[in-house]
Parts: structure tokens; sequence; C-alpha cells
């Protein structure tokens, strides 16, 4: 039963399918994308309160989720990597990093803006945005340990504890509007139960969602390759996979 | 005879024995090196200094802002200080003893954390209240200003210790020390110059100094299985 | 043109969805230079130990 678990982890798998997987991820996303921003900048309805402002959400939402989801995957492979000594989970880890930080900044710039309109400031301390400006500082962290060290395997289990030991953040941005009194809105999707959103703003920013988790499939498809290329470049069949 | 000898009779020495010898060392050390222990606590008061002058403040207004002044500049000196918590015994080889000497390297880093924060975080929390005056805290509220800061220095030292685990031995190991250790204090920041400030205008504080000791003891329980694992990966 | 004023809030709006796409522009041509770095990586090691 583990087999398939071991293959998924050998290196020349990893790199055939993440080359097969690039374009489907990339279209999907693509679609999501494009109907999401249709849905989204077109045919729903103005905002009661924000008028058009609140247009934002269909980038800012996807983006802050995804900056918690990288987080936590890179973390998750850290651990994995640690426990089972799995060196593709560290190039997972290695590959979502960057892709985690730019999506955080995103995160915070579009928030930025939208602040500016919803609550008259382009920036409060409150509890969400300054520990979502923590996670930024995290990444930061965990990309600048990674090279420091002149073995790489021994950077990339330096930087798995410490993703490991950041990931305590993940909840406290999820759930500060719920333990704090905040400026930020409260959970915008429910899991379980009714939205509080209308049906016509809601499906473009599942869409988006969508969009925006399949473009990170692509994204770290690609550079998975390279970072599977880098760990493994002096084993036989990447001579061979090169070569041919 | 050297506490590497003892630890190295093997594992019948218990591991309160191992730990109060390695906290009796650790204090032995720093007090051969008085102008190591003074440093942090000299930079304190330069760092705390160095906002009045640059704001030109009254001392009435630098009241307001001095839990928050307080804070940052004991943070930044407990991480100048965290630096030094593994590296000499790193440097000479004492840090791979102790880690092959068959105790815990947990127990061990709980005691090297424990006897660093005695020698640096203590020190500045009895230091705090010449500061405090200087920034114009009012005397009343010095038990709860140094009750955050004990707390605080605590658990900065545990959570540092990680970062010190993983950096020793890196060229510009402290700039890397600092870059990951600080956005995990930043919770504690926001806690302990909360209770202080809190204090200070007159609301009650307990609620947030109750987070802050239970910051503590999270901290104190977790963080030094994540030191020894990081010393793990960095000693090999 | 109405669309384009976004109700007023076109200076917030039309920014934020221009970053977006630069941020997911940035993401798929950084990744590819990495892919390409180590391709050309591989293949100088290989011209030299063909040598």
């Amino acid at each position: 039963m583990w087999t398939w678990f071991f293959r998924l982890a050998s290196p020349p798998y990893v790199y055939r399918s993440a080359a097969a997987l690039t374009p489907w991820f990339m279209t999907v996303a693509a679609i999501a994308i494009a109907c999401g921003l249709i849905g989204g900048l077109r045919l729903a309805p103005p905002d009661y309160q924000q008028g058009d402002a609140f247009r934002i959400i269909y980038v800012h939402v996807p983006s802050a989720y995804m900056s918690l989801f990288c987080y936590t995957t890179m973390a998750v492979a850290g651990a994995i990597g640690l426990i089972w000594r799995i060196k593709m989970a560290y190039a997972l880890a290695a590959a979502t990093a960057p892709v985690g930080a730019s999506f955080t900044a995103l995160a915070l710039v579009t928030g930025s803006l939208w602040g500016k309109p919803m609550w008259g400031t382009y920036w409060a301390w409150d509890p969400r945005l300054t520990s979502e400006l923590i996670l930024l500082f995290l990444y930061a962290g965990v990309m600048s340990l990674r090279p420091a060290f002149e073995d790489p395997a021994r950077g990339d289990r330096a930087a798995a504890l410490l993703s490991i030991v950041g990931v305590v953040n993940v909840p406290i941005i999820h759930y500060s509007v719920q333990w704090w009194n905040s400026l930020h809105q409260g959970a915008t999707i429910a899991k379980i139960g009714k939205s509080e959103m209308p049906g016509s703003m809601l499906w473009p920013l599942l869409t988006m969602l969508l969009g925006f988790m399949c473009f990170y499939g692509a994204v770290v498809c690609i550079r998975l390759r390279g970072e599977v290329l880098n760990r493994e470049r002096r084993s036989a069949w990447v001579r061979e996979a090169i070569k041919s | 005879m050297s506490v590497a000898d003892t630890l190295a009779e093997g594992p019948e020495v218990s591991a309160v024995r191992a730990m109060a010898l390695i906290v009796r060392r650790e204090l032995r050390l720093s007090f051969r090196r008085p102008e190591q222990m003074l440093q942090p606590l000299v930079f304190f008061l330069i760092v705390t200094t160095l906002f009045p002058l640059g704001l030109s403040l009254q001392l009435s207004l630098l009241r307001d802002m001095a839990p928050g002044v307080l804070w940052v500049a004991a943070l930044l000196s407990s991480l100048l200080s965290l630096d030094s918590l593994f590296k000499s015994d790193a440097d000479d080889g004492t840090l791979d003893q102790l880690a092959l000497s068959g105790q815990s390297l947990t127990a061990i880093v709980v005691a090297k954390t424990a006897a660093h924060w005695l020698v640096s975080g203590a020190a500045l929390v009895l230091v705090s209240p010449l500061v405090g005056i200087a920034l114009g805290i009012p005397v009343a509220i010095f038990p709860t200003m140094l009750g955050s800061l004990a707390l605080g220095t605590l658990s900065l030292s545990w959570l540092g210790a990680i970062g010190a685990g993983l950096t020793v031995g890196l060229k510009r190991g402290n700039v890397l020390l600092s870059l990951i250790v600080l956005p995990l204090a930043m919770p504690l920041l926001i806690f302990g110059a909360g209770a202080t400030d809190r204090a200070a205008s007159g609301i009650s504080s307990a609620g947030a100094l109750y987070l802050l000791g239970s910051l503590c003891v999270f901290t104190c329980t977790l963080a030094p299985f994540a030191t020894a694992a990081a010393l793990r990966i960095t000693l090999e | 043109m109405n669309f384009w004023a976004m109700g007023g809030y076109a200076r917030f709006v039309w920014p934020c969805f221009g970053l977006a796409g630069l941020v997911l522009a940035w993401n798929v041509w950084s990744a590819r230079r990495f892919h390409a770095a180590a391709r050309v990586r591989v293949e100088r090691a290989l011209l030299m130990t063909d040598e």
C-alpha cells in the first residue's frame, strides 16, 4: 500500500508527472480565472454599501487564501520530508515558497487598496493585517535560511523545521477575526451552511479561487522540475532525460 | 572535572543532575567574562535613549510611547545576546560532546537556555525600572511592567533558542537569527507592550498578562524540542 | 464607459487587478527561468564529463 506513496516520491516520476500535469493545470486555471473575471467584474451586481469597490474581493480573497494554503503546504511538505526523509517533499517545499510569498504580498497590497475606500485608511495595525504581514516575514525567513547552508540537504531540513515552527501563525491569521475585535470583516465563505454572500457574487469568487489553485499547481509543477534537476543533477536518469 | 567528563560517565548521570551541572557551568563561564554580560544591558539602555533623542518628545508624550519603546529595546538586546547561546560551545566542540554524551539533547537545551535567560533576560528585567523612570512610566505600574518583561524575555529566550540552533555556525548567522526570530516574537511584543500599556492607561492588564503567561508556557514546553531538533540538523 | 469607471473607485479596483495579473505573470516567468537555469546546469555538467 505504501508503494504508491513512495513511488510518488521518486524523482523521475515527479519530473515526468510535473511535465504532464502543467498544461492541464494551466488550462483549467486560465478558463476559471477568465470566467471569474467576467463574473466578478461584469455580471455580479455592485455591492449595496461599497459599490464597485467590493470587486477587489475577486483578487484579494483568492490571493489571501493561497498565501495561507501555500505556507501550510510548505510546512506539511517539510514535515513529511523530516519524518519520512523524502527528498521530493523538500523539493515541493522549496518550489512553493516563492509562489506563496508573492500571493502574500499581493494579498497585502490589494487589501491595502481596498482598505482606503472601505475603511478610509491604506493600513491598520489590526490582528488580521498584522499577522498576514508577519506571514510575509516568515516566508522571507524560510527563503533566506535554506540557501545559507553549504550543504543543500541541511538547508532543506533547517528550512523545513523553521516553516513548521512558523505554521502556528496560520490559524492565528484565520481565526484572528473571531478572537479579536477586528476592522477586517469576518468569514466571507461559510464552509458549512449558507454563505452570507448572494449567489451571483459568490460563484465568481469560488471560480477565481479554483483558478488560483490550479495556477499554483501549474507554477509549482514548473518549479518542481527545476528543483528536481538541481537536486538530482548527478544521477544517471537526469543525464538520460536531458540528452534525449 | 569538566562538565563533559561528568556527562561522559554515561547515562547513569541523571538528567536533572546534568542540567544542574550545565546551568552552573554556564553561570560560571558568564561571570568570568562580566563585560559580555554587560554589553546587551548597555545596548538596552542605549536603544531606549535613541527614541527620545530621535523623536524629541516631552516627557508627557514619551510616557504614552514608553511601554512600546521599552519592549522593542528589550527585544533587540535579547536578540543580540541570543547569538552567543550556542556559538562558543559550537566553536570549540563542546556542543558536539554534549550532543554525543548520551544525555537528552532537549534537557541540555533547557539547561543552557535557562542559564542564558538568568544572565541576560533577568538582568534586563532588573535594569528596566531605571529605563522606566527615564521614559516617564509611572512607578505605580512598575509591577506590571516587570512582570510582563519577565514573562516576555523568558519566552523570547526559548523562542530565540530555536533560531540560535538553526543558525549556529552560519556566516552572517546573527542577521539571519534576527530575521527568523523577530516575526515569531511579534505576538509577544503585541501582548507584552499591550499589558504595560493598559496598566498605564488604568485599564486592567490582567487579561494581557494571562495571555503572555500562557504564551510563555507554550514556548517553554515546545521550543526546547524544536531547538534540539534544530541542533541535530546543524551539528551533524 | 461606466464599466471602466467602476462607480468612481477605478483608481483602487484596476490597480488591484493589474497587480494580480503582474504577480501571476511573474510567477510563470520566474518558474520557467528557474527550470531553464537548472537545465543549463545539467547540460553544462554533461558536457564537462563527456569531454
